[in-house]
């Protein structure tokens, strides 16, 4: 009867009720919902804050750009292919030096953010560059006839006119960004993906492991169709007036995201810092 | 002086096959307040030469002055201030599709730094003028062609140019709504005096708006002057063909000789029924015998690929072949009947 299968494992070593489940673990996994989300916002908006700049560069000093400069591409081109040509998980290893001497320690929550917006970035930019491309030549050509200059061609006509494919591109980056966090859980990360990798790969607890995994889902799933509400909503192009449901859903979605994106930026300074 | 004048411009671009000259030598002065229409086949260089106009394209050689000053001179600030009195308007109307239309409108004085309230009460005028005060709010998705047109026409005027280029400007619009665009733009030059440039491949746009014409071919100015004249006494084959196309086709072909000899001709009635649509049984029936047919009537359907219907047809008088060429009908599978009422 004492079969060695994982799942009798599992069984023996699972509390009886779901309370008694829920008082041995949940703790663990609120903390690692909240780990999740906070890597993920924090990677997103630090990645974003660098990504973007990068992606109109490269966007702007094509050959086909606003202001050519085949040197600046080139660079900006290299970097990029550099940093996506490494697998996230060899990154991660490679940058646990740099980000000890950024964060103090090479584990934990706030050490990941390091490697996952290095690893963020250049692919942000892509994703920039690729939106900005889309955009109507014909509508920059008739800013242009206005005597716009390029500054204002980028805020006022790319970033505009580019608006939809961005959002759903930041979502496609949140979704991607949420992915590697999981990853990073294989060298102490942080995060639900570390419970999955320490309850799931390394005790055999699938209970756990499928829990964290579930979780997992539902994040990337309320971000993802949360991105695709705004992109399509606010895409005027299209005359998609949202229903009583969908607006209570993306009002609480915005506030809830906002209250954790928020709170994961200032925990972020904090810890890097102010310690 | 002139309000815009081109001297000896030429344009080469670079590509894989080469150098390719879009324009060459070309050489136009237009006067202040003129409608001048620059008219070519595609190909010809005619966008090339009006980007020329606005520096959006800088010339290989030549220089373009306008009211006096040459563009080439200017630095490229001085170069975005002098574009600011030159509205433009397009093909694809060029619009911002994530903003409303009085946002769009306002788009050229938000970039000169006006506040919005001043901007929004110049673009609710430009509105009333263009015709669309009820659309301020609406976003470009929602309107047709020509309320779109309208609406790049509203924003063309916003900072009150002194020129305003067309490219292409009705060629996407169908003939009502062309004429209602052009009828447009006559207003304003007549109510502003705005300077107009319209580049068309459509000579009846030219016959219907402009003063002066300069007809261009594979970058070549091959004739200019008022458009009167031209279409008067055109001196070019490339004038007299659009001047031809503008009037359906039928001032050059012989059809007023034929046609004294084709009337009082033998009327028959020809009902298709298994005929492929596509095959062109009067055509070939012409070009075998070589003989004129008068179509009176056509009224002929494409049923899945069958024609369908009937025409009236008249041969020419005394015509010894009338049966062989009906003859050559009945054996291409049409039926053949009288035509009383035509009679």
């Amino acid at each position: 009867m004492h079969d060695t299968g994982f799942w009798m494992i599992a069984a023996t070593q699972a509390p009886a009720t779901i309370s008694e489940w829920w008082a041995q673990y949940g703790k663990m996994l609120l903390d690692g919902i909240w780990g999740t989300i906070y890597m993920t916002l924090v990677s997103t908006a630090i990645g974003y804050l660098f990504g973007l700049p990068m992606g109109v560069a490269l966007t702007v000093t094509d050959k086909d750009g606003l202001k050519p400069n085949a040197f600046v591409y080139k660079v900006l081109d290299v970097i990029a292919n550099i940093v996506r040509s490494i697998p996230f998980l060899i990154l991660l290893i490679l940058l646990i030096p740099f980000t000890r001497a950024l964060v103090g320690r090479s584990y934990g929550t706030t050490a990941v953010i390091v490697p996952l917006t290095i690893a963020a970035i250049p692919f942000i930019a892509r994703m920039v560059e690729s939106s900005l491309k889309e955009v109507d030549a014909g509508v920059v050509e008739a800013a242009k006839s206005m005597g716009a200059s390029t500054w204002q061609i980028i805020t006022r006509v790319l970033l505009v006119e580019g608006k939809t494919s961005l959002i759903i591109n930041a979502t496609i980056a949140m979704g991607t960004i949420l992915g590697y966090s999981a990853m990073a859980g294989t060298v102490g990360g942080g995060g639900l993906g570390d419970i999955a990798v320490r309850y799931g790969y390394n005790r055999y607890q699938y209970d756990v492991m499928f829990v964290t995994v579930a979780l997992l889902i539902i994040l990337f799933q309320l971000f993802q169709t949360y991105g695709m509400m705004i992109a399509n909503h606010f895409d005027r192009r299209k005359g998609n007036a949202m229903t009583a449901v969908t607006l209570v859903i993306f009002i609480v979605m915005t506030v809830l995201i906002a209250v954790c994106g928020g709170w994961g930026i200032l925990s972020f300074i904090k810890e890097m810092f102010l310690k | 002086m002139s309000e815009i004048l081109v001297e000896h411009l030429s344009k080469t671009f670079a590509s894989k096959d080469g150098k390719v000259e879009a324009l060459k030598d070309v050489n136009i002065e237009i006067g202040s307040g003129d409608i001048y229409g620059i008219i070519g086949m595609s190909g010809a260089g005619k966008s090339t030469l009006v980007r020329c106009m606005n520096y959006l394209e800088v010339p290989s050689e030549g220089r373009v002055l306008i009211e006096g000053k040459a563009l080439g001179d200017f630095t490229e600030k001085e170069l975005r201030k002098q574009r600011e009195s030159i509205g433009m308007i397009f093909q694809h109307f060029n619009l911002l599709m994530q903003k409303s239309v009085i946002e769009n409108i306002c788009f050229p004085l938000y970039i000169q730094g006006k506040k919005k309230p001043e901007a929004h009460k110049r673009a609710e005028e430009l509105l009333e003028i263009v015709g669309l005060p009820d659309k301020k709010a609406a976003y470009p998705a929602q309107l047709s062609g020509g309320q779109m047109q309208r609406v790049a026409i509203a924003r063309a005027l916003a900072a009150n140019p002194k020129i305003l280029l067309c490219d292409e400007a009705t060629s996407a619009l169908d003939p009502q709504t062309t004429s209602q665009i052009l009828a447009l733009l006559k207003q304003i030059n007549k109510d502003f005096g705005i300077t107009i440039v319209i580049i068309t491949h459509q000579m009846s746009v030219v016959r219907e708006i402009c003063d002066h014409v300069a007809i261009l071919k594979d970058g070549v100015v091959v004739e200019k002057g008022l458009v009167a004249d031209i279409f008067s006494h055109p001196k070019t084959a490339v004038a007299r063909e659009l001047i031809r196309r503008d009037a359906g086709g039928e001032n050059e072909s012989p059809a007023g000789k034929i046609q004294d000899e084709i009337n009082n001709g033998e009327i028959i009635r020809i009902v298709f029924s298994e005929n492929s649509a596509f095959e062109p049984v009067i055509a070939n029936l012409i070009l075998t015998f070589g003989e004129p047919v008068n179509i009176l009537k056509a009224d002929t359907k494409n049923v899945g690929g069958v024609a369908k219907g009937e025409m009236i047809l008249q041969f020419k008088k005394d015509n010894n072949r009338v049966e062989a060429m009906k003859q050559y009908l009945l054996e291409h599978g049409l039926a053949i009947g009288e035509a009383p009422e035509y009679a």
